[in-house]
C-alpha cells in the first residue's frame, strides 16, 4: 500500500502526535537506563534525540521499535500502544540503525529485495521501487555487487535505501552519519532533507551537532536516562548559552580573568578556557590583550549548549 | 517462511560445494565402513551390515545437519551478521525467526538424507520404493535436533561453546544409538538410558522404512521424538527471544 503524505497545508494544526510516550523507562538489571522521559513527535518534523555516549538515545530507541520492552510508562507510535501492535507499527517505520547489519550473502539489490519480502511487498510493487531507490542513493551502477565490496558510506546508502524500502511513514535513524565522510555526510543530510519535503516524520540521534542543526526542527538532549532540555536549534542556544564565546588555548593568569566582568561565564577544559558572554565586546578587549595567546572569537553554537547540558567529563 | 526463504536462497547460491558435501562424504562414509567393514561383520541384524549401516546412517545424518545448521549457521546469523537485528527492524518477529530457522534446518537434513538415500540406493542397500517414506521422519528428527540446537545457540558466548555440545550429547548419541550396532546388545543398563535419547528414536523409525521391514512401536517413536522436538522448540523459542529483545 504505497502511502502518499498528505498535503501538510492540509492538515489541521493539531494532528495526532506520531510518537507519544509518558514517564517511558526502561532498567537494565535494576540499573536504569531511561528514567521517566516524556517524549512527543508530532507527524512531519525532523527531531533530534542528543545526550552523550550511554545517555539513553539507543535505548531509548529500540523502545520505540519494539526491539526492547519498557519497564515502565506509556509509549504509543501512529496512536499504538507499540507492545500490542508491533507489526503494523512496523509495517510503516523505516529504520537505519547504528551497526551495520546488511546482509552479506546477498548483493545491493538482492539486499533490497530481500528486505521488502521481509515486509512482505508484492513483487511488481519491489520492481518498482527498487531501482528508484537504488537511483536515490546514487547505487544503481553497483546493483549487482556484493556488500562486502562497498566502502563505508556506500552501505550507509544501501542502508538508508533500505530503510526506505517499505516507503515508511516514520524514519529512525541512529547515528546515520557516524564515521562518514563529509561527502557522503552531506548526501544523507540533503536526502533527509527531502524525507522530509516528502512528509516523512524523522527521529534521528546524532553527536553532531552541526548534523542536529541543520537537519532537526526539535531537539531533546537526554543524559542518565532523563531530559535535560528540548527545544529548536536556535532556542536551546538562546536559552542555555550566552551569545559569545571566546576559546583561549595556553597560559592565561588568574588575575586577567578576575578583571572580567561579571556577566562572563568561564568554563575549564583541559589546557583550554572558554568565556562566554551576551556581549561581544569585553571578550575582544581580552583578546586583544592576549597577543601571544592562542585564542578563538565565535559565536555560540549547539556544541557549547550540549557541553553545559551535558558537562565536560568525558563517557564511557 | 522469509527467513527460510532467505537461507535457501543463500544455499542455493553455494549449492555446488553443499552437494559435494552431501553426496560425498556419506559415499566415502559408506564405502568405507559398510565395505570395509562390512565384509568382517557380514551380517547384522538380519541384513547385510551396508545396509544397517546405511540406514543407521541416514538417521544420523538428519541429526548432525540439523544441529551443526541450528548451532554455527544461525550465530553467524544472529551474532556476527546481526542478520536478526535487521530482521526485527520489519514487521518479522522472533517467531518468525525461530520457525523460519527449525524449518531450514529440517530441510537441510531433508536434502542431506535424501543424498545418503540416493547413494545408498545406487550401492543396492534399498529394496524397495517405499524407503521414500523415510523423508518425512528425517525432516521430523531433523526438526527435532534443530531446536535443541537453537537452545545451545542462545545460550551460545562464542563457537567455542558448540563444542561441549558436540562433545557431551552429539558423540554420544552417534556411538550409542544403534547407527552402528543393534542397540541390544548394549549392557542392560545402557539401553534403558539409550531409550532417553531421540537418536535411538530416529534410527528405530528410519531403519526398517529404508530397509522395507515393518516399524515396530511407531506411535511411541514418533511420539518421543515430536514430543522431544516440540518442548526443545518451545524453550529455544523463549531464550532467543530472550537474548535478541532485550
Amino acid at each position: 500500500m504505497p502511502l502518499s503524505p498528505p498535503d501538510p497545508k492540509s492538515l489541521p494544526a493539531s494532528a495526532p502526535l506520531l510518537v507519544h510516550c509518558q514517564n517511558l523507562s526502561k532498567n537494565f538489571n535494576g540499573k536504569p537506563a531511561v528514567a521517566g522521559l516524556d517524549l512527543d513527535i508530532p507527524p512531519r518534523i525532523c527531531f533530534g534525540l542528543l545526550g552523550p555516549n550511554g545517555a539513553g538515545k539507543t535505548t531509548t530507541l529500540r523502545m520505540l521499535l519494539g526491539q526492547s520492552p519498557r519497564s515502565g510508562g506509556t509509549l504509543e507510535i501512529f496512536g499504538e500502544d507499540i507492545e500490542l501492535n508491533r507489526r503494523q507499527i512496523r509495517q510503516r517505520t523505516g529504520i537505519v540503525p547504528q551497526a551495520d547489519n546488511l546482509d552479506p550473502d546477498f548483493t545491493v539489490e538482492e539486499n533490497l529485495r530481500m528486505y521488502g519480502s521481509y515486509f512482505r511487498l508484492p513483487t511488481h510493487e519491489m520492481n518498482r521501487r527498487i531501482p528508484q531507490l537504488l537511483d536515490m542513493v546514487e547505487l544503481s551502477a553497483r546493483a549487482a555487487d556484493r556488500i562486502d565490496t562497498l566502502s563505508g558510506g556506500l552501505k550507509r546508502r544501501l542502508t538508508l535505501a533500505r530503510a526506505l524500502v517499505n516507503d515508511p511513514e516514520f524514519l529512525v535513524l541512529d547515528e546515520p552519519t557516524t564515521g562518514l565522510d563529509p561527502q557522503a555526510r552531506h548526501m544523507i543530510w540533503s536526502l533527509l532533507h527531502r524525507m522530509k519535503r516528502n512528509g516523512k516524520t524523522i527521529l534521528l540521534t546524532t553527536h553532531y551537532m552541526e548534523e542536529a542543526e541543520r537537519l532537526c526542527d526539535q531537539l531533546m538532549v537526554i543524559d542518565n536516562g532523563t531530559l535535560l532540555a528540548q527545544d529548536s536549534p536556535t532556542g536551546l542556544i538562546r536559552k542555555y548559552c550566552e551569545s559569545d564565546v571566546l576559546e583561549i588555548r595556553g597560559g592565561i593568569s588568574k588575575e586577567t580573568v578576575g578583571r572580567l566582568p561579571p556577566s562572563c561565564r568561564t568554563e575549564y577544559a583541559g589546557e583550554s578556557l572558554y568565556i562566554y558572554s551576551n556581549h561581544a565586546k569585553p571578550l575582544l578587549e581580552l583578546a586583544q590583550g592576549l597577543a601571544d595567546t592562542a585564542c578563538l572569537h565565535r559565536h555560540s553554537g549547539l556544541e557549547d549548549v550540549f557541553l553545559r547540558l551535558t558537562g565536560r567529563e568525558l563517557r564511557g | 517462511m522469509t527467513v527460510w526463504r532467505r537461507n535457501a536462497l543463500v544455499w542455493r547460491r553455494l549449492m555446488g560445494a553443499s552437494v559435494l558435501l552431501h553426496f560425498g562424504e556419506p559415499l566415502i562414509y559408506l564405502l568405507g565402513l559398510g565395505y570395509g567393514l562390512g565384509r568382517f561383520v557380514g551380517e547384522m541384524a538380519g541384513m547385510p551390515y551396508f545396509t544397517f549401516l546405511a540406514s543407521g546412517f541416514i538417521a544420523w545424518s538428519a541429526m548432525n545437519v540439523a544441529s551443526m545448521e541450528s548451532m554455527w549457521s544461525v550465530y553467524t546469523r544472529m551474532v556476527p551478521q546481526q542478520t536478526y537485528a535487521a530482521i526485527l527492524a520489519t514487521p518479522a518477529e522472533v517467531d518468525d525467526i525461530v520457525i523460519g530457522e527449525l524449518l531450514w534446518c529440517a530441510t537441510k537434513s531433508l536434502f542431506s538424507g535424501t543424498a545418503i538415500l540416493v547413494v545408498a540406493a545406487l550401492l543396492g542397500a534399498v529394496n524397495d520404493w517405499t524407503a521414500v517414506f523415510a523423508l518425512p521422519v528425517i525432516f521430523l528428527t531433523g526438526f527435532c535436533f534443530a531446536a535443541p540446537g537453537l537452545i545451545i545457540t542462545a545460550l551460545a558466548r562464542g563457537y567455542e561453546y558448540f563444542n561441549f555440545y558436540m562433545t557431551l550429547v552429539m558423540t554420544p548419541m552417534f556411538i550409542l544409538c544403534g547407527v552402528f550396532y543393534p542397540i541390544n546388545t548394549l549392557p542392560a543398563p545402557m539401553q534403558s538410558v539409550v531409550q532417553f535419547l531421540p537418536l535411538t528414536h530416529a534410527v528405530e523409525i528410519i531403519r526398517p522404512i529404508v530397509v522395507g521391514q515393518p516399524v515396530t512401536n511407531l506411535g511411541l517413536h514418533l511420539g518421543t521424538l515430536g514430543l522431544f522436538g516440540l518442548v526443545t522448540a518451545w524453550v529455544a523459542t523463549i531464550l532467543i527471544r530472550r537474548r535478541l529483545i532485550q
